[in-house]
């Protein structure tokens, strides 16, 4: 086990390495370089010289780069031209309201998802399945900061079951433990301020959770139906196992494993709509900042959240090997 | 009616035997396309997947000839009052009422489909073509490079991985920021997050052929490896690839509305699109969500179409599935 982890985490320095050549090359390819994106287009020749080399860009390309990874090593990633905060600090503040967007997010997709498309292969042409299938077909249609809105529009302003943007009320007092809204609540006692936080984010995680649940039904369905003809699930109950027994150790358990793959490769999407979900309630994660970095042309923290993106989704991605090899015990062998 | 049960039986027999004739006829000569598109015919979701389709392209060709007014002129500027969350609804003259300018929403929809295929298809496209020429060099010298190939496979697919990596929508923004803003940008950036989808998929089909019996008889013939790659592996590499050039119109169109909703979109104004026009409705969505409908249900119904025809080639094509 610890000999794979290693494996994987060192297959991560090349890929890594190349994401920071390619990210150090696009950003000298932006329009009028850095200089430009910090003085703004109607910099004079003489003020891009001067900032240029203040920045050291006149220096060979690869001595450019030299100094790029260093400062990344050191978790520098310049600072962010619309707050003036680093940007370090400006995501380590809004990570929890992501984090937490996207774990309910995915929750929601498995519980539901695992589930529905399990069900679904069991009944296969069931009205179940039908509307499985066809709801994930849509799921996967529906722009995601469309759904957003109408559920915004349709539960928030309409019906006002649930709050239309925000993490928390504004009249709730919640003590800041770990940054994340409904586990600080828990943690001091304020089970109010907890509550209030998870309504906030049940229709941002809902309209998130679209597209992976899509691809979760979908997966899970099709891999039950795979594992359902299989000769070994035939042996099994032709010799008289318990049906439950089958279902759980022989079925489920095979049938997860490329649901389990898909998961770890959904996070890269679930970023993306995280960027368009909260933006459309407000959230104050990660994801709507980044909105407000494309509008402000806000390049440092472009960068810093992709190099970030690539690392997490790396590391989950890790996460899952790990995870797949638990399950099954065919790769632990190789 | 007047057969007995019996004999009505038996000739039910022999409809189905018949059936099951033709089919051995058809299969046993016939190619997979020719069997796939079979298939296809009598697919349901094929069906109402190109039926969508059809008319999505009929009214992207002849859209601006059927519009009553035109897309851009502001008629009736003078009744619409966004800012007092005063708009237009459908209504005998606008069928679809008027946008936040005063235009006709309905002459709207109908021009903006054009540009909603062409995003579509554009971008596709891109994605395709850089995808298929890395897929095919990397799927070309794994399976006929011997040791060095092999590493240049190895290095092409680990720089397609990092960019299959990154969230769709920042590798998107990230092509924005270097190109500017402008429909082509959109087109490119889409079609970039397209690329290594396209590039691992030909590889891994390339991959699965170039083990196969007859490009081992090819090879022992003594055929040249060129050859091998262009008349064997890849014509008979490129069915997942048709299947997923159909799927990637519906996330293109899907993607496209996204950038505009990010701002990254087409900022001419003149041309509608439905992806530009859904992101500009959005904004008056709580006093006139039938503004953002219209387009976002085209851009659904549209992308639901590619998605069903799409899923429908692929089961045809799914060489578990032919009888």
């Amino acid at each position: 086990m610890l000999r794979l982890v290693a494996r994987r985490l060192l297959q991560l320095i090349p890929t890594l390495l190349g994401l920071s050549v390619l990210l150090f090359l696009w950003l000298n390819r932006l329009p009028g370089g850095p200089a430009s994106a910090i003085l703004g287009e109607r910099a004079t020749e003489a003020e891009v010289a001067r900032i240029n080399r203040a920045l050291g860009l006149d220096e060979p390309v690869w001595v450019q780069y030299g100094r790029f990874i260093k400062r990344i090593f050191q978790l520098d990633l310049g600072t962010s031209t619309q707050t003036g905060q680093p940007v370090w600090e400006e995501f380590t503040l809004r990570f929890p309201a992501t984090v937490e967007l996207s774990v309910a997010a995915i929750a929601i997709a498995i519980v539901v998802g695992v589930p529905l498309g399990y069900f679904a292969a069991r009944r296969r042409g069931s009205w179940l399945d039908v509307t499985a299938v066809s709801g994930s077909l849509l799921g996967i249609c529906i722009p995601v900061f469309f759904l957003a809105l109408l559920l915004k529009g349709l539960f928030a302003v309409n019906l006002g079951i649930f709050p239309s943007f925000g993490r928390l009320s504004t009249g709730i007092d919640a003590t800041k433990v770990t940054g994340f809204a409904v586990l600080d609540g828990l943690l001091t006692g304020e089970f109010d301020a907890s509550w209030d936080a998870v309504m906030h984010l049940v229709l941002p995680a809902v309209a998130l959770a679209s597209i992976p649940l899509a691809v979760i039904v979908r997966m899970t369905r099709a891999s039950v139906l795979e594992v359902l003809g299989e000769d070994y699930v035939r042996t099994a109950e032709s010799k008289g196992l318990d049906k439950r027994v089958v279902r759980a150790r022989h079925v489920l358990r095979n049938a997860l494993l490329p649901v389990i793959t898909a998961v770890g490769l959904l996070t890269g999407s679930l970023l993306s709509g995280a960027v368009l979900t909260e933006s459309v309630f407000s959230f104050g994660g990660i994801g709507q900042f980044i909105r407000t970095s494309i509008d402000a042309r806000d390049y440092p923290v472009l960068v810093g959240f992709i190099l970030f993106i690539a690392l997490v989704y790396v590391l989950i991605n890790l996460l899952v090997d790990v995870a797949y090899s638990l399950i099954d015990p065919r790769v632990r062998v190789h | 009616m007047n057969a007995t049960p019996g004999l009505q039986k038996k000739a039910d027999k022999i409809d189905r035997l018949a059936q099951l004739m033709e089919r051995t006829e058809t299969t046993s000569g016939a190619g997979l396309w020719r069997e796939a598109f079979r298939r296809l015919r009598t697919s349901k979701t094929a069906i109402i997947g190109g039926v969508v389709i059809g008319v999505f392209v009929l009214v992207a060709i002849v859209g601006p000839w059927l519009a009553p007014y035109s897309p851009t002129a502001q008629d009736w500027r003078g009744e619409v009052f966004p800012n007092q969350g005063r708009f237009v609804g459908p209504r005998g003259e606008n069928w679809f009422g008027l946008d936040h300018l005063g235009r006709d929403e309905f002459s709207r929809m109908l021009v903006g489909a054009r540009q909603t295929l062409l995003v579509g298809v554009v971008s596709m496209l891109i994605g395709l073509v850089a995808g298929a020429v890395i897929g095919a060099v990397s799927g070309a010298a794994a399976t006929l490079g011997g040791e060095p190939g092999k590493r240049l496979d190895t290095v092409i697919m680990r720089v397609t991985d990092i960019i299959l990596a990154l969230p769709s929508l920042l590798l998107a923004v990230s092509v924005a920021a270097v190109l500017g803003q402008s429909l082509t940008t959109v087109m490119i950036a889409v079609g970039v997050v397209q690329v290594p989808v396209f590039a691992r998929l030909l590889r891994g089909s390339m991959l699965a052929q170039g083990s196969s019996d007859y490009v081992l008889a090819a090879k022992a013939v003594g055929i040249r490896k060129r050859r091998i790659v262009l008349t064997q592996i890849m014509p008979n590499s490129l069915s997942p690839v048709i299947v997923q050039a159909t799927l990637s119109l519906a996330t293109a169109i899907i993607e496209a509305a996204a950038l505009s909703y990010l701002g990254l979109g087409n900022p001419d104004p003149a041309i509608p699109e439905w992806g530009v026009m859904l992101s500009q409705a959005q904004r008056f969505f709580d006093n006139a969500p039938m503004m953002s409908v219209y387009p976002a249900v085209g851009i659904i119904v549209t992308a639901l179409g590619f998605t069903l025809l799409g899923e429908a080639m692929r089961e045809a094509l799914d060489p578990k599935l032919r009888g």
